[in-house]
């Protein structure tokens, strides 16, 4: 493959800090003027269709198309909700961007609401993220000063609010219409769709939702053209006409036992192997490693001989994992133990789970109580099967939960269990010798839950 | 809600206030609110809750059902002059988080949740901090602490006033 120079990560290590002036300087809002200036909302709408640009959060919803949903003739307002809740285990990509590219992120945003006629966007931002709070507001004010933002933008009839809105530390906020119940000042528990957020979101009007790095996606789309997006990642698959393709560049963030960690910038379709060892420099201290997550938690985990995955928007399903997720790569070695492993994941999904469906509520829970026994030397047979039955009947695949975070939570129990079986019998059959191949009574609880 | 003395100041309340124009509801000021009354307080106490659902025309129930949603907030007893996040998320686990947090109850004695009798210091436990390039890691209050080993997080400790 031939070099590929960042562009989305080009400006992070600006020594200027991330002024306004220092991105005016390296062609910023120069786009946005453009298009202004030059073309209608409807015109940046085709050019992010045409691109085949697909959502950066995790789904992969092509952009374009989720902007055409929107009704025609609303009367209004049209709202816009920046998806600044990262909080996938993994994840850092928009941190990156925000902390150190806000401008960038931002000027996405306005292009992004000049093309929907959105006149007023929420940035939700988890509260996690007190320095990229920071440098958000304080890119916002500059924009306002420099009007970029506020009343009849650069000299035209287009105005625009922008707001910072603070989460208070909920994973399910990460979900859109979780993301938008918690804007209206309540629970964040999802919304069922229909009516999806473009017909009836927030405050009950036509509404977006797209994430960070999507926003940085489209500035680059406008400033340097559909050709250019389209020449880097995959192309769609000719013998499929429903797939548009994994095109363009993407932020693949690498955690974990190597070398390297860090937020990497390269055309969508890296193969994991590429992205540990090309940029993370290999697996940390020598070691082998015995598997990695994806595209963060949620998207299950990859045997280290299924590394050649590329990493786009088809080919983690065809490894068994729930897809790309954010592209958030976690390499675990040789040493870690699968069982560990799980019972973190189920730690992290129990607590996360909502509480408004009760499969995924009471599902992550036992999940959490049998990985909790089964680490505390009390683990039974019958435990690994029943895990992949809660797995297999929870989330909206199997069609028992409103929202997807039940479908991530299966996802590392089936892939866990499924590609390191023999590791949890084993681990069952050496530290519980009674219940091996037993399937007594569930012992108390209250003698495991002490952690 | 006239009984007793009030416990919002003025100056409070016109900080949550300057949240209207934002946006076209009322109840949507509710996050803003309990964020700036828990920056104050360092906790949001029942009464709190009662004056924030006047100020914003709602009942209490609606103020206290998003509340107890949401995993930052304190409700019964303020959290300590530090309040400290200790990431146990897959990549700050894998190197090391486990160990650190069973530090942590050594040296201050109290576990995820719970407050020094000092009062100085908060211990929670954080999902995912978004910082796993920089694991293991915590939030110091508004300061992210990156590659954390024991001998760092006792410098960071014996800092805090």
């Amino acid at each position: 493959m031939t070099a590929f120079e960042p562009v989305l990560l080009a400006n992070i290590a600006n020594r200027e800090g991330p002024t306004l002036r220092s991105y005016e300087a390296t062609g910023g809002y120069e786009a946005l003027r453009e298009m202004l200036a030059r073309h209608s909302p409807d015109h940046v709408k085709d050019l992010v269709r045409a691109s085949g640009l697909r959502g950066r959060g995790g789904a992969g919803f092509p952009t374009g198309l989720k902007w055409t949903f929107l009704p025609q003739d609303h009367p209004g307002p049209v709202y816009f909700c920046l998806n600044a809740d990262e909080s996938e285990p993994g994840t850092f990509n928009n941190r990156v961007l925000m902390e150190g590219d806000p401008h960038q992120v931002l000027e996405g945003l306005i292009l992004s609401c000049y093309a929907t006629s959105a006149t007023t966007a929420y940035i939700y931002l988890r509260y996690e993220y007190p320095l990229a709070l920071r440098r958000m507001q304080a890119a916002i004010d500059e924009c306002y000063a420099a009007g970029y933002l506020g009343r009849g933008i650069l000299g035209t009839g287009f105005s625009l609010n922008v707001y910072l809105h603070r989460g208070a530390a909920a994973y399910v906020c990460g979900e859109e219409t979780g993301l938008i119940e918690s804007l209206e000042g309540k629970r964040a528990w999802p919304r069922i769709k229909p009516p999806f957020p473009a017909v009836e979101g927030v405050f009950r009007k036509p509404t977006v939702v797209n994430n960070v790095e999507t926003m940085a996606c489209v500035k680059q789309i406008c400033r340097r053209g559909v050709d250019w997006f389209r020449s880097l990642g995959v192309p769609p698959d000719p013998n499929d006409p429903r797939d548009p393709g994994s095109l363009g560049p993407k932020l693949y963030c690498l955690s974990g036992h190597v070398e390297r960690p860090g937020c990497y910038e390269a055309p969508l379709g890296l193969t994991v192997r590429a992205l540990i060892e090309d940029f993370g420099g290999g697996v940390w201290k020598g070691r082998k490693a015995k598997a990695a997550i994806p595209g963060g938690i949620s998207t299950g985990l990859l045997r280290s001989d299924e590394f050649d995955c590329r990493l786009d928007f088809t080919d983690p399903v065809r490894h068994g994992c729930l897809g790309l997720g954010t592209a958030a790569v976690v390499v675990l070695d040789e040493t870690v133990s699968m069982v560990d492993f799980l019972h973190n994941s189920c730690q992290f999904f129990a607590h996360e789970s909502c509480g408004q469906c009760t499969p995924c509520r009471e599902g992550t829970t036992w999940a959490l109580k049998m990985l909790r026994r089964i680490r505390a030397g009390r683990g039974r047979w019958k435990d690994l099967d029943l895990l992949l039955e809660i797995a297999d009947s929870i989330g909206i695949i199997p069609g028992s939960t409103i929202c997807g975070l039940a479908d991530g939570a299966a996802w590392p129990i089936k892939n866990a269990i499924r590609k390191f079986r023999g590791e949890f019998e084993d681990t069952i059959r050496d530290s519980n010798p009674h219940g091996y191949g037993q399937t007594a009574p569930v012992p108390a609880l209250d003698a495991v839950e002490s952690t | 809600m006239s009984q007793g003395q009030r416990l919002l100041s003025d100056e409070i309340l016109a900080e949550i206030r300057a949240f209207f124009p934002r946006y076209p509801t009322r109840q949507a000021v509710v996050l803003p609110a309990l964020h700036v009354v828990h920056e104050r307080l360092r906790h949001v106490p029942r009464q709190a809750v009662v004056e924030i659902a006047d100020l914003l025309g709602l009942i209490p129930a609606q103020v206290q059902d998003t509340l107890t949603f949401y995993g930052f907030f304190k409700q019964d007893e303020p959290h300590g002059r530090h309040r400290i996040w200790l990431c146990r998320s897959i990549s700050c686990h894998l190197r090391g988080s486990d160990e650190l947090l069973a530090h942590l109850r050594a040296r201050t004695g109290v576990g995820p949740g719970e407050t020094t009798a000092d009062g100085r210091l908060t211990i929670e436990c954080a999902e995912c901090l978004g910082a796993c390039e920089q694991a293991p890691c915590m939030l110091a209050g508004d300061t992210l602490c990156s590659w954390l080993t024991e001998d760092k997080l006792n410098e960071i400790l014996d800092s805090l006033d």
